[in-house]
């Protein structure tokens, strides 16, 4: 009797271990939402600005990469929400070196990238003004789901410009993690925020079903 | 009813003569100011992009107080707006004017009201004039400090 329970008990914490070593996020929830499976991996092609190159999603590989929708002419929300990460980043010390944000101009007409460049620059060393043309800005948009629209001036209205608040968070290899969306307003979750992006930076190297999952 | 600031009655009494202690009686009546500003600052990142400045605004009269405009020689143009968040979407919307209700106040702080400072020429730790200009024709001056692009820091 007593050999078959401790034989049964055995058993089980053999398969629980390997179990739970493989799936820590079963252990705590995030404090932001875990979209992991919900949307595709990083892709884009857009124009560096601080370097005036192109880049695509491959040149950040290794790295986790926050995206953020906005315009430079922004005055107060995207500066408020710029503020939040920035003060996230300082928090995560040296762990910031492999974190960077990347800012995609819904305003390209305006936004040139030499205005991106300064712009991002007054915030943090590791964010990273993006450029697209309409085509590309559309593409990353719609994969992510962003909404964005800009309305030129006219004479009864002034330019105004619309866009989705919400953060991404992707894993070093390029796989969709988080949304993060309370940085953008006045009660952000900084303490929260530098918790999970620590605990994405250190966590072990996906397996072979979370890498197709990424490819698909 | 007036903003006691720009009407000292130091300066009424020098007008002397008869009228005098009629014009102190009146700026007694105006003693307490109808509208303050606290908390005044603007964040400035480079620039090529606006300002934003946020303050306070206290209307201690039993009117209501309508704010109309903004004028400052640190700004090619100020502009009052507003951001709104809806449905997780940020947009930012130009208002006409901003009512302070009699003995209320309203925040121009990040994520709403805001004055928006066009071609700002200013620099993080020096403050620069900001005139507040209301329906009635009154004006009400203050001096902005400058932050940069982290903002205030809270507790100050």
């Amino acid at each position: 009797m007593t050999g078959i329970s401790r034989r049964a008990l055995l058993g089980t914490l053999a398969l629980a271990a390997p179990l739970a070593r493989a799936r820590p996020a079963l252990a705590a929830p995030w404090h932001n939402i875990d979209v992991t499976g919900y949307l595709p991996a990083l892709s884009f092609e857009m124009t560096d600005a601080n370097t005036g190159k192109p880049v695509t999603a491959a040149d950040f590989r290794g790295k986790l990469v926050l995206l953020y929708l906005g315009y430079t002419q922004c005055p107060d929300v995207c500066p408020l929400t710029l503020q939040h990460v920035a003060e996230v980043l300082r928090r995560l010390g040296k762990d910031a070196d492999d974190v960077r944000l990347l800012f995609v101009t819904v305003d390209p007409d305006r936004d040139t990238l030499a205005v991106l460049k300064l712009y991002t620059a007054a915030f943090s060393p590791d964010f990273v003004g993006l450029r697209g043309d309409d085509d590309q800005l559309a593409r990353v948009a719609r994969r992510y789901r962003l909404a964005y629209s800009v309305a030129p001036a006219t004479r009864t209205h002034s330019y105004e410009v619309t866009h989705s608040s919400a953060i991404y968070a992707f894993g070093r290899d390029g796989s969709a993690r988080l949304l993060i969306a309370a940085l953008s307003t006045t009660s952000p979750d900084i303490v929260g925020t530098e918790d999970d992006l620590r605990r994405l930076l250190h966590e072990p190297k996906p397996g072979w079903i979370a890498r197709l999952g990424a490819i698909l | 009813m007036s903003l006691s600031k720009h009407v000292s009655p130091v300066a009424l009494l020098r007008g002397g003569g008869l009228l005098g202690g009629a014009f102190l009686a009146a700026a007694a009546a105006f003693a307490a100011p109808s509208v303050t500003v606290s908390q005044p600052w603007f964040r400035y990142v480079v620039a090529q992009v606006p300002a934003g400045g946020y303050m306070m605004l206290r209307n201690a009269s039993p009117d209501p107080i309508v704010l109309t405009g903004a004028s400052s020689p640190a700004c090619g143009m100020v502009m009052l707006h507003r951001s709104e968040t809806t449905g997780g979407a940020d947009r930012m919307e130009h208002a006409a004017s901003v009512t302070v209700p009699p003995g209320g106040a309203v925040s121009f702080a990040p994520g709403g009201y805001h004055l928006m400072c066009m071609e700002p020429r200013m620099k993080p730790g020096e403050s620069v004039d900001v005139t507040l200009m209301f329906k009635d024709g009154r004006t009400i001056s203050t001096a902005f400090p400058v932050f940069g692009a982290a903002g205030k820091p809270s507790g100050k």
